[in-house]
């Protein structure tokens, strides 16, 4: 059975990968900068925006993590094909 | 220890039929100044450097393996498809031979990853300008790569890597500053 | 853009078997010129960093093919 991936998963995804990449750069600029308040205080913001389009990803598409960091759906949908390298 | 998330870091998108680009993509999958080599690289030398650069060690060798990630998938979008006619016709015939359309780390010219080419020198200074340049060749190897192909949905990604290879160089060079613990001065320039 | 490239002229022999490519070129991104970045720079929209690689306009760097690049002194 293959599973059609519609045009919001493509849009949801592509805001994930911005507000995630976001934090991947913050985090690396605070690994030398430890000390910059309004960078720290940046990445906490887009930490718990990163939570609501990941959750909201999730009850569309399954989850995002294994080893329980995201919740499973019945049957475990953990193991659902795409990947990420086949969309 | 590791989670992973089931999605890329940026989206890959290929959008010529050309295998043989695939065997000049394998330079950064399993070559020598490649995405394998840098994680494991910084994630090795974490264990001896100084605590103050540890994290970032930690954070770059992560990221380079979602980098991995997206070399693999331009690798295996330009190969899924390819008859073994066309995989000789890109010169994969002997990579065909082996491993069928598998992955397989190994450079453009088909030399298996070896741990010979990343340093553990266990002085830190040594080991950050190792990372630095390791990190300017990626950028070089990803300028040649780019200038390989004419697809410009494949360029859009190898110029998203080589723009990553750009900031953790600077990462580098300030933990290098870092470590050189230039009290009373400023850090800023 | 231009700023992040350095040009320089290789002699070129009568006896080379090969046109020659008059100028040669070569990268000068923007980590070389900061030792340590400054605090509070502009930032890209989210969007905008996705797709240029960072999120700093300060850091980012350009890259046009080889193939299709301009020389010195050409507009």
């Amino acid at each position: 059975m293959q599973k059609m991936l519609d045009e919001n998963y493509y849009k949801l995804l592509h805001e994930l990968q911005a507000v995630d990449f976001v934090l991947v750069e913050l985090n690396l600029y605070l690994d030398t900068h430890p000390g910059d308040a309004n960078a720290i205080q940046q990445f906490n913001q887009y930490s718990q925006l990163r939570h609501q389009i990941a959750h909201k990803y999730e009850s569309q598409y399954g989850p995002l993590k294994n080893f329980g960091q995201s919740y499973s759906g019945t049957p475990f949908n953990w193991i659902d094909a795409p990947w990420p390298w086949q969309v | 220890m590791w989670v992973y998330e089931k999605k890329l870091q940026y989206p890959v998108r290929v959008s010529k039929c050309d295998p043989m680009m695939a065997k000049f993509l394998l330079e950064q999958y399993g070559g020598a100044d490649g995405e394998l080599a840098a994680a494991l690289r910084y994630l090795n030398q974490r264990y001896s450097i100084p605590d103050k650069v540890v994290g970032l060690l930690t954070d770059i060798g992560t990221e380079e393996f979602a980098h991995l990630e997206m070399i693999a998938t331009m690798v295996y979008k330009l190969t899924k498809d390819a008859t073994p006619d066309q995989m000789r016709a890109a010169g994969l015939g002997d990579h065909y031979a082996a491993h069928d359309n598998a992955l397989f780390y190994q450079n453009a010219s088909g030399v298996p990853w070896t741990a010979a080419y990343i340093q553990a020198k266990g002085d830190p200074i040594a080991d950050l300008y190792e990372d630095i340049a390791a990190e300017e060749k990626a950028r070089a190897t990803y300028q040649w790569l780019i200038d390989l192909t004419d697809d410009v949905d494949l360029q859009d990604g190898l110029k998203y890597l080589r723009e990553r290879e750009v900031v953790h160089s600077l990462r580098f060079r300030e933990a290098v500053e870092i470590l050189k613990e230039k009290r009373d001065e400023k850090i800023y320039y | 853009m231009k700023d992040q490239v350095r040009y320089w002229k290789p002699f070129v022999s009568p006896f080379d078997p090969c046109p020659p490519i008059r100028v040669k070129s070569y990268s000068t991104p923007p980590q070389l010129f900061i030792p340590f970045q400054p605090p509070n720079l502009p930032q890209f929209t989210p969007f905008e960093a996705l797709k240029y690689g960072t999120l700093w306009p300060a850091l980012y760097s350009p890259y046009n093919p080889k193939n299709f690049r301009q020389e010195e002194g050409e507009t």
